[in-house]
């Protein structure tokens, strides 16, 4: 019996993560509401979620998908204290556009 | 391994100290702890094992390694209790936060599976993201914390996609395999490209040219213990991280590699060393001397083979002059809005021995003889010589005499004028780190066949 992968072929949920991870990258890049950024990182990891699951399935190896959970663990430690920063930065100038974050240069 | 589990053990032991009220015994108790687990590593020496599954690896590289990461936090944990003075009634987490950081490290240069790796990775990269950050009130720690977070994140992102195609390139995350696979004429396109974006993060994580613009930022809006912890340890584990990985990642790229690394390398040292000149913090200027240092260190990465044992003479002689370095800086600019360059002026005058320090950390990172950075710098360029990268050599000689510029700028300022820093008692443990720590660097450097032989 086929299965859906080799249907439509691994290329395609390599491309479908590729852009995905793209995204993100420039949702960081050109956003500047810290919120939206952490999205913006949330997006490129869970497109290498999705990565190494389609790989995963692709060798029959059940090591991608204990992976994901890994990384689904590092990400929400990441969101946790990214969302402390936040919140530090909010109480000290009342905004959390990062344009406002100068002080440091030279 | 059990290295690993002493540490992470160490860590919790700390947070159930707070947890049964002995905040003052956390400092000693860490710090004996950590002392006994040195012993331990080095006592390992010789032995060649692999455990769970080959998820991590115990060998001379892993050992050596993690002994000096080992002694770098002792030094920082020391400094810990009187530079958290004010919120003593929170050391137990700074602590142990530094301790987590040390078993992420180990994790990252132990590492026989890219999970062991990237989770080590993560477990110091978060470590640091809430050290950098660690001074809530602060808006200047604030913003260190946020663009180090934005940065790191963004890495980290990076390395994950990379070790999610060598993995779909390969089907294993072991590294025995990705050895093989990086060897074999018939590996999938996947790998490379993966490879490549693991080296990208990589250079991210050690700030060198281009992906540096973090670094001087973060280090100068971190708390001074939280850049001594970056400058110092952080940097080693990254660089120590990608020496290992670029052995099993660049068989068949090698020419491409090589360019890419000579290129890298010098951008690194001349841009590192170029911004340094104009900087008047001193934070800030260590962080361009780390960005150049980082240039330096990754030419030891052009034959990943042979070059091990340099690469570890010229970490342990860069991290303890910086740790000698900072915990001077650490004391002089206690309660200062800044690091301003002329808070150091005539401090050596009113305070020889530690001005001493600072003078040798300093001339040991611009390769002055008698201390181990010259040997380092020495030892590098010898074997670039041998492995005709004469262009990197000459670039490698220029820097190190732009470099005497600024470091002599920073000594000049402390034997000149008048001390502009209050005479009082200076706690004991700055000397016996700065001390500890310049006494290491000078005896690896009239004896190097300690560490190369």
């Amino acid at each position: 019996m086929e299965t859906i992968l080799q249907e439509i072929g691994i290329e395609t949920y390599l491309y479908l993560s590729a852009l995905l991870f793209c995204i993100g990258v420039f949702g960081l890049l050109l956003r500047r509401n810290a919120i939206v950024m952490f999205m913006s990182i949330e997006i490129m990891l869970n497109a290498v979620n999705l990565m190494l699951v389609a790989f995963s399935t692709f060798h029959q190896d059940a090591a991608g998908q204990v992976f994901v959970f890994f990384s689904m663990a590092v990400a929400a430690a990441e969101v946790a204290v990214g969302l402390a920063v936040i919140v530090a930065i909010f109480r000290n100038i009342g905004s959390i556009d990062v344009d406002q974050l100068k002080n440091l240069k030279g | 391994m059990n290295t690993l589990i002493a540490i992470s053990l160490l860590g919790i032991l700390c947070l159930l100290l707070e947890v049964f009220n002995l905040r003052k015994a956390i400092v000693p108790v860490t710090a004996v702890g950590l002392a006994a687990t040195l012993v331990y590593t080095i006592s390992l020496l010789g032995t060649n094992t692999s455990h769970y599954n080959n998820m991590v690896v115990t060998n001379k590289f892993t050992i050596g390694f993690s002994s000096l990461f080992i002694v770098l936090t002792l030094f920082l944990v020391l400094l810990s209790a009187d530079f958290y003075q004010k919120t003593a009634h929170k050391i137990a987490d700074y602590v142990s936060i530094k301790i987590f950081l040390l078993a992420g490290g180990i994790a990252m240069v132990s590492f026989g599976n890219m999970a062991m790796f990237f989770l080590g990775l993560e477990i110091l990269s978060i470590s640091l993201y809430i050290l950098a950050g660690s001074n809530p009130l602060s808006l200047k720690s604030n913003e260190a914390g946020m663009k180090y977070f934005i940065m790191g994140s963004f890495a980290s992102a990076v390395i994950l996609f990379g070790i999610a195609l060598v993995y779909g390139a390969i089907g294993s995350f072991d590294v025995n395999q990705i050895y093989e696979a990086s060897h074999s004429a018939s590996t999938v396109d996947w790998f490379y490209i993966g490879a490549s974006m693991i080296s990208v993060g990589m250079l991210f994580k050690i700030a060198a040219v281009p992906f540096h613009f973090w670094a001087p930022d973060v280090y100068e809006g971190a708390p001074a213990l939280t850049t001594a912890t970056m400058s110092t340890l952080a940097k080693v584990v990254a660089i120590a991280a990608f020496f290992k990985l670029n052995r099993y990642l660049n068989g068949n790229m090698k020419e491409a590699y090589e360019v890419m690394l000579v290129v890298i390398a010098i951008l690194s040292m001349t841009v590192g060393n170029i911004m340094a000149l104009k900087q008047y913090n001193v934070k800030r200027i260590l962080a361009y001397s780390g960005i150049s240092h980082a240039g330096f260190m990754l030419v030891s990465l052009l034959n990943v083979n042979l070059y091990a044992p340099t690469l570890f003479y010229y970490t342990i002689a860069y991290a303890t002059a910086g740790m000698a370095a900072f915990a001077v800086v650490i004391y002089v600019c206690k309660d200062k809005e800044n690091e301003d360059i002329e808070h150091f002026r005539g401090f050596g005058k009113q305070n020889p021995v530690l001005g001493a320090v600072l003078t040798a950390a300093l001339l040991s990172m611009g390769g002055i003889p008698i201390f181990s950075g010259f040997f380092a710098k020495f030892f590098i360029f010898n074997e670039a010589l041998h492995s005709h990268y004469t262009v990197l050599v000459v670039f490698g000689i220029l820097n190190s005499i732009i470099a005497i510029g600024y470091y002599f700028r920073i000594i000049g300022t402390l034997f000149s004028g008048q001390s502009v820093t209050e005479n009082k008692k200076i706690p004991l443990v700055y000397y016996l780190v700065a001390l500890g720590a310049i006494a290491i660097n000078i005896g690896i450097g009239i004896l190097p066949s300690i560490i190369t032989g």
